[in-house]
């Protein structure tokens, strides 16, 4: 039953990176406008070169 | 190019934080803050119209940032502080896009919403955490024993209590609250099953008992919180769209200083102010005409459709809007003194019809919240004088707490609320009070009121067809050069018969009387009856003469609004008696009711008659529903059981009514009684499931036979029941 020593940690520690990132989407507002992002990944604006 | 704009023309970061800018600005003179500017979008759709707009509003100098949210439909815009909202405004109709601005402060200070976003964030927590503990309990219950079990429980606690600690504070707060003012709400059981299970299960797992709750807690307060985060999007919904209802009236006017008409803000106004009002604008001010002729609009406010003659001297009101010509006003009395905000006022304080209403969850809470005390509390008591062992009577009282829960309960009316509401809101109505649904349910009287409810507040002219060709072809000429909505409309309908203007020259409006002109060397008119000479009729009319024989007279109904026929027609169908009950002169009423087909019709009827006939109603036990958009209907508005104002009504209107039809169509509100009526239902249905769980569960909790496993699977199962059945109102068609 060694293996839960390192099997519990992983699992949680793997979990805990999705939550750190669902807090960090909630921050930093990228659910104000669902449906313009949606549709801004088309806009081919800065396909080129990054927006400045 | 666009770097070194930014760079050199963003002054200090004062716009970072925008409830600077609620701060009254400084003198003009010292311009440093960036101006906020939100446009209003209601057409945009797709991501061409995104790239196009915020790359037309960016070339605009002086505009260092603009960005477009899609969900809200709107622009938000930095600019520099001397831009002009209006200005942007014609900017982005010109790439084709309808385009209004919006009042920032009355979008509320922050358009994110951070008790949302707490809330978010603590179902967030509470899901990760629920999520570990069940599975760690999920091996215990397949058969972990001995220090493998221990071990798991320990980690298990180790994630629930900071979990525990940070998701659940907000029950903690609401339990506290009410227990301090010596009540007992929902949260208060929560709150006790919460604590309970969490001890024992302590307790348990130092003593390496084989039962620990942890798991239990946290899905108990994941589910509860999920109850909460819908109730309270579906608010925060309701409320920014009836934030932006407001917010496209910006308060404006026209101060005429010494150096011409100046635009401000209607808090800087000042008695004795002189205030230009120009035609088609609302009046933003008490006072007395000093210069000018025109005609007024009172529908609002009295609900009479005939426009009013307004001359020099003569007192106007504020919401009044002028027609014809331009006015110059000294205010007499400015914002919170003006009679619209001092009757509106009256109306907020008014007895409202719906004060003494229980929701339905509420009345739920208020018999669950004793019965659950009452009921661990034997239990614990029981197996205590029976068996004497502390540690059993309190595992006991603590499964039957958790399975009590009220999870079930708390999911029961907000998911199906969300549901209702979301369906609401996309056939065009804005539900605006959380048990406005409920209420909508009841009703079976509907009242209406006529001008801007159930007619569009736009003429449409009866007879034309009476009149020969030549008088029309003048009455074109004529007609053509006002914009009044007479004129307007005159025009439009004969222009549609495919007839020609009459070569009509020296055309001039004369303002609150008419229009004149000269067909070869005749002088011909159109407007007042007493203008041209003729004698006044009943009913709004215009005026033909043309020298020849006596005036001719068009007559005008108002149009009835797109869906009120179906409207009316539906709702008579589901039984519901149907009033009609209007300002207007007994004519107009009796006209629109035979078109309609409604019997019961009230003509002259004040404001305070509207309220009190409403009041007749409720006394006589009747649930009424009252639709209504002046400032004549706001006190019947709020003494109904349930209220309607369309999107076009007074604000004062509005705040008062609990549903907002956002389009300009009637038809949902028939609609929206069968909804409304199958949500009810549904709540209902709701709390019997999680009633019935209850009945199967809380026995085998007070027998002692509720393991965790039972305590879990009985309340996933409800929680879930309840959801999906919430769900079939937001799919059925």
């Amino acid at each position: 039953m060694t293996v839960l020593g390192f099997l519990i940690p992983v699992s949680l520690i793997l979990g805990g990176i999705g939550l750190v990132a669902f807090l960090y989407t909630v921050r930093s507002n990228q659910y104000d406008d669902p449906e313009g992002d949606s549709r801004r990944i088309l806009n081919d604006d800065w396909d080129d070169h990054p927006k400045p | 190019m666009n770097k070194v704009m930014t760079a050199t023309l963003h002054p200090a970061p004062a716009a970072a934080c925008p409830g600077c800018l609620a701060v009254p600005a400084e003198p003009v003179g010292a311009p440093l803050v960036d101006a906020r500017i939100a446009l209003s979008l209601p057409t945009i759709h797709c991501q061409a119209c995104i790239s196009k707009v915020e790359r037309g509003l960016a070339a605009q100098p002086g505009v260092h940032s603009a960005r477009v949210n899609l969900t809200l439909k709107r622009a938000m815009i930095e600019a520099d502080p001397e831009i002009r909202a209006e200005d942007l405004a014609e900017v982005v109709r010109g790439l084709g896009y309808e385009a209004h601005e919006l009042d920032q402060t009355a979008l509320g200070v922050t358009s994110t919403d951070s008790a949302g976003r707490a809330l978010l964030l603590r179902l967030a927590v509470s899901g990760f955490a629920a999520m570990n503990v069940m599975l760690l309990s999920v091996s215990v219950w397949s058969g972990a024993s001995d220090a493998t079990r221990d071990m798991f429980h320990w980690i298990s606690a180790a994630i629930t209590l900071p979990a525990l600690a940070y998701a659940a504070q907000p029950f903690a707060r609401n339990a506290w609250s009410a227990l301090s003012a010596g009540r007992l709400n929902m949260d208060v059981p929560i709150m006790l099953a919460i604590v309970l299970a969490v001890i024992t299960s302590l307790w348990e797992t130092a003593l390496s008992g084989a039962h620990a709750y942890f798991d239990a807690a946290l899905t108990l307060t994941f589910f509860l919180l999920a109850g909460r985060y819908l109730d309270h999007r579906t608010r925060a919904m309701a409320r920014s769209a009836a934030e932006e209802l407001t917010a496209l009236e910006v308060p404006r006017a026209l101060r005429l200083g010494a150096g011409g008409p100046q635009e401000v803000a209607l808090a800087e106004l000042a008695i004795g102010d002189l205030v230009l009002v120009r035609p088609g604008a609302r009046m933003p001010v008490d006072g007395e005409i000093v210069e000018g002729r025109s005609e007024l609009d009172r529908s609002l406010l009295t609900g009479e459709t005939l426009p009013v003659f307004a001359a020099p001297g003569q007192a106007v009101s504020a919401g009044e809007v002028n027609l014809t010509g331009p006015l110059t006003v000294r205010a007499t009395a400015v914002g919170a003194e003006t009679s619209l905000r001092r009757m509106a006022e009256l109306v907020a304080v008014a007895e409202s019809g719906r004060a003494n209403y229980t929701s339905l969850a509420d009345r739920a809470a208020k018999l669950y919240a004793p019965g659950v005390h009452i009921l661990a509390g034997l239990s614990w008591l029981g197996w205590l004088l029976a068996t004497g062992d502390m540690r059993v009577a309190l595992n006991i009282a603590a499964a039957v707490l958790i399975i009590t829960c009220p999870c079930a309960l708390g999911l029961a009316v907000p998911a199906v609320t969300t549901a209702a509401s979301g369906r609401l809101f996309r056939k065009g109505l804005l539900i605006k009070d959380a048990t406005a649904l409920e209420r909508l349910a009841q009703v079976d009287t509907v009242v209406f009121d006529k001008t801007g409810t159930l007619t569009a507040g736009t003429p449409e002219a009866t007879n034309i067809d009476e009149n020969g060709k030549d008088d029309l072809a003048i009455a074109l000429a004529l007609a053509s050069a006002s914009a009044h909505p007479l004129s307007r409309a005159l025009a439009t309908a004969i222009a549609a018969r495919g007839i020609v203007a009459a070569p009509v020259d020296d055309i001039a409006e004369v303002p609150g009387f008419g229009t004149e002109g000269r067909l070869g060397g005749q002088l011909v008119r159109l407007g007042r009856a007493a203008w041209v000479g003729a004698e006044e009729c009943g009913g709004t009319a215009a005026w033909l003469s043309t020298g020849q024989g006596a005036p001719r007279a068009f007559r005008f109904t108002d149009a009835l609004r797109p869906g009120a026929a179906e409207a009316v027609a539906a709702l008579r169908q589901a039984g519901m008696q149907v009033l009609l009950i209007s300002g207007d002169t007994r004519q107009a009423v009796d006209d629109l009711a035979d078109r309609l087909g409604i019997e019961t019709r009230i003509a002259n009827a004040r404001p305070e008659d509207k309220a009190a006939r409403v009041e007749a109603l409720r006394n006589e036990g009747r649930h009424v529903l009252m639709v209504g958009d002046g400032l004549n209907d706001t006190a019947a508005l709020a003494a109904a059981h349930v209220s309607i104002s369309p999107a076009s009504a007074l604000d004062a209107a509005r705040v008062a009514s609990d549903i907002v039809l956002l389009g300009t169509d009637l038809s949902p509100v028939a609609e929206a009684c069968e909804i409304a009526r199958r949500a009810t239902r549904r709540i209902r249905e709701n709390f019997r499931i999680a009633t019935l769980y209850n009945v199967v569960a809380v026995p085998l909790a007070i027998a002692g036979l509720a393991t965790p496993l039972v305590a879990a699977l009985a309340m996933s199962t409800s929680s879930m029941t309840v959801s999906l059945n919430a769900l079939r109102l937001a799919g059925r068609k």
